[in-house]
């Protein structure tokens, strides 16, 4: 069992792009919830319009790229407003019932029969990104120090993806000190006092959802871009709930919760899997193979969410009397 | 009914007959994934040429290949594991269509080591499906138990999120199907409604939306797969095998739908006293609840999927049956049986909660928690039986759907959607409406397979759920709540 290889796969994931991808949803996610008290569990629905806005565009239309950019965040904008319309006067949970039915409904839709000559049904869309890599600045090789290296490809997308990131981390930051941001987290504390005060509640809920909905839809057009190939079913509503499992861990409703959660996180989980991996090729563990290491891994993501809502969960950073969020 | 048990079976022979023809034309070294697409209605080595296949792992591909003169294929994988196979629907000649049956045309198969993986996929001249072969369905009851053994694998995997509709002929007439479906629709749910009388019950008595739920419906199915399978049963059945009534109740499945319905109800019970009132003695907040419910039930499916494994199957016992004609439809004993033992059990329920104590103190709390303790009920008392009767109901509604369709790890997940559908739209928190809304949902399911794809019918339900959301929050029984 290589301990140092391990570490160095871990560190790779903890900051590669794949990583990146879930920091910019779960900022997305940490609107939502951890400044709204919106309880989207439906974010892998943003990322998959997201996903396909650039993939159909660029694939079955022809379109330029930045084009299918566009499309996503005017995809992810739409969904925010269909979501939220029917279900944010309601109480919360309705909310949570709808969101995640809805991105279930909407892979449903993708890779329908009748779908195949748009989002090429249960195939999906391959080789759109050919354009994203052309323009890559990046003189091919290999860069990294050790064992911990990125190809000039994964390394254009990580600059791409922690680039967005820091925006949107940035946007958030400068939201949440304006007067915009104290109300939305007025709205979190208590909706009725904020009503009173004469401030309409519905509208700014709206806009958090749309904002984060948009944050979640880039995180799939980057998906999309860094692995050339989607299909409907990656965005199964389990990359929801790594979503809320990572920004939990990190804490949320703070700036930096949902950048931290998902690096701790995947780091742990690769650990996770490859110590497994080495002590079952290793003969410690024969009983356990590939899948039975997958189910595991998703079975540690539901003991961290049980633990750390019941003992911390105000997550690594954050503060406990913020998360003290009651919703009515 | 009777084409989708016909075309399961034809499929498994199909398996048994691919499996020596390829093996003798080439036999195939170390892991690789074959099959042999046959003209319908043709001889053996009659095949259609040029389908094209490819096979992938996650998102790499790891090779294609193409149907030659006998319809035969291979793709050599590199080692054992989990593999996804797509056949290309648009490299089918024109006179034929792909039968969705035993799956569509994307499949995730599972190689072992050193051994070939047959992959059946089987053509039909469109519209006509295969009736025309139903003569041989009663004749391979034996086969069938052969093919568990050898190859039958090909027909486990399903498509993913899908719960399967019901075959019905598509050359049937227009009110023939309507009939049809409506009868599988009612099954389907009733199946619904029996699982998501605990989930409406534990939402009224403690506000919390139990996401859990839909593994306690797959614990139930995979509990009594398990003990059906057993060798006590099965020897205890041969006992009184001639004797008529014990027969049936010393049925292997009888028995262990009994210890599923047991369990269910244990593992709710418990998952109340260890989990869900320390949690609330904590005050922990109701999102908080919430979100341990999900990990809860990660944990649960899981689990399930360590020790059941990822394929499909199903129940052994009541499998092959000749549905009985009522006039304008055909039911087969096995779904008449579900029929009757869900109408009974909701009954049962509904007069349970109607005229005992206890089920009036269940209403009671669930109406309002606050004024029911003040009125003197024991809430603590009434929340345990509340989890052990939803634990109870949804371990049989996963018996009643995998004996329906088919016993995998992620049926109660993929049915917890549509459980949230018919509790919302049946009105959250009351028992009733989740009987009223579940039975809607199921007969929405599977009308909409009439005029839309079967692969939407999820779809549609959920949408319906939406459109109550929109204009009628509270659901067909539930009170208007103030929000907002």
């Amino acid at each position: 069992m290589d301990f140092m290889n391990i570490l160095a796969i871990s560190l790779e994931t903890a900051i590669g792009p794949i990583t990146a991808i879930y920091v910019l949803a779960a900022i997305g996610l940490n609107l939502h919830f951890g400044y709204t008290g919106l309880l989207n569990f439906g974010q892998v629905g943003f990322m998959l319009v997201g996903a396909y806005g650039v993939a159909v565009c660029v694939t079955t239309f022809g379109l330029p790229l930045w084009v299918g950019f566009l499309v996503s965040v005017a995809c992810a904008t739409v969904l925010a407003l269909l979501l939220g319309v029917p279900t944010l006067r309601l109480r919360a949970d309705y909310l949570a019932i709808a969101t995640i039915a809805v991105a279930e409904v909407l892979r449903l839709l993708y890779r329908a029969e009748f779908a195949r000559p748009v989002t090429g049904g249960v195939y999906g869309r391959q080789s759109f990104a050919d354009r994203f890599y052309d323009v890559n600045p990046i003189p091919s090789g290999s860069y990294g120090v050790g064992d911990v290296d990125f190809s000039a490809n994964q390394l254009w997308v990580m600059l791409v993806t922690w680039g967005l990131a820091a925006v949107a981390l940035l946007i958030t930051l400068a939201l949440m000190s304006s007067p915009w941001g104290r109300v939305i987290k007025g709205i979190r504390e208590d909706e009725d006092a904020v009503r009173s005060l004469g401030k309409n509640v519905f509208v700014y809920k709206l806009q958090s959802l749309v904002l984060g909905g948009v944050f979640g839809g880039l995180a799939g057009a980057m998906i999309a871009l860094n692995q050339q190939n989607i299909t409907p079913d990656q965005f199964m509503p389990q990359v929801t709930f790594y979503l809320w499992a990572m920004l939990l861990l990190g804490g949320a409703a703070t700036t930096w919760g949902p950048v931290i959660g998902p690096m701790v996180m995947w780091f742990l989980l690769t650990a996770f899997d490859e110590s497994l991996r080495a002590l079952s090729s290793a003969g410690v563990l024969e009983f356990i193979g590939n899948s039975e290491i997958g189910a595991l891994r998703h079975a540690f993501v539901g003991v961290a969410l049980l633990l750390l809502i019941v003992y911390r969960p105000q997550g690594l950073i954050g503060n406990r009397k913020e998360m003290l969020v009651n919703v009515k | 009914m009777r084409t989708r048990l016909v075309t399961v079976l034809l499929a498994v022979i199909a398996a048994i007959m691919a499996i020596p023809a390829a093996a003798a034309a080439d036999a195939p070294g170390g892991e690789s994934l074959f099959g042999q697409i046959r003209v319908p209605g043709g001889e053996r080595d009659e095949g259609v040429e040029g389908i094209d296949i490819s096979v992938s792992q996650g998102d790499e591909e790891i090779g294609t290949a193409t149907t030659d003169s006998r319809g035969e294929w291979e793709v050599e994988v590199p080692d054992a594991g989990d593999y996804r196979v797509v056949l290309d629907t648009a490299t089918i000649p024109e006179e034929y269509e792909l039968l969705e049956r035993p799956a569509g045309a994307e499949r995730d198969v599972t190689v072992r080591d050193g051994q070939p993986f047959a992959v059946v996929y089987r053509l039909a001249p469109p519209g006509e499906g295969a009736v025309e072969e139903s003569p041989s369905a009663s004749a391979s009851e034996d086969e069938d138990d052969d093919a568990g053994g050898s190859g039958g694998e090909g027909e486990e995997a399903g498509e993913e999120g899908v719960i399967d509709a019901p075959a019905v002929s598509s050359g049937a007439s227009f009110g023939e199907r309507a009939v049809q479906l409506a009868v599988a629709g009612v099954i389907f749910g009733l199946i619904i409604a029996i699982s998501s009388v605990g989930l409406s019950l534990i939402f009224g008595t403690t506000k919390m939306i139990n996401f859990a739920h839909g593994d306690m419906v797959t614990f139930g199915a995979v509990v009594a797969m398990m003990f059906s399978t057993m060798t006590v049963f099965s020897s205890l059945h041969e006992v009184v095998e001639n004797v008529p009534v014990l027969n049936l109740v010393a049925n292997p499945l009888i028995l262990a739908t009994a210890v599923a319905v047991i369990g269910g109800g244990l593992l709710g019970l418990l998952l109340e006293r260890f989990l869900w009132r320390p949690l609330r003695r904590r005050h922990v907040a109701l999102i908080q609840m919430f979100i341990v419910t999900i990990g809860v039930s990660l944990i649960l499916r899981h689990a399930l999927l360590i020790v059941f494994g990822a394929s499909r199957s199903k129940y052994e016992q009541f499998r092959i049956q000749e549905p009985i004609d009522l006039g304008p439809f055909s039911i087969t004993p096995r779904d008449l049986g579900i029929l009757v033992i869900a109408v009974v059990v909701l009954v049962a329920v509904a007069s349970m909660l109607q005229f005992t104590r206890i089920g009036k103190a269940m209403r009671a709390v669930a109406d309002n928690r606050d004024l029911a303790e003040s009125s003197g009920i024991d809430v603590n008392r009434v929340t345990l039986y509340v989890w052990g009767m939803g634990g109870a109901l949804s371990a049989l509604g996963g018996v009643l759907l995998g004996l329906n369709q088919t016993v995998y790890w992620q049926m109660g997940f993929h049915l917890l959607l549509l459980m949230f559908a018919g509790v919302i739209l049946g009105g959250l928190g009351t028992a009733y409406g989740a009987m009223v809304g579940g039975l809607a949902i199921g007969l929405i399911a599977q009308l909409s397979t009439l005029w839309f794809s079967p692969q939407l019918m999820n779809a549609w339900a959920l949408a319906i759920m939406i459109v109550v959301l929109l204009v009628r929050p509270q659901g067909i029984l539930g009170r208007r709540e103030r929000v907002g």
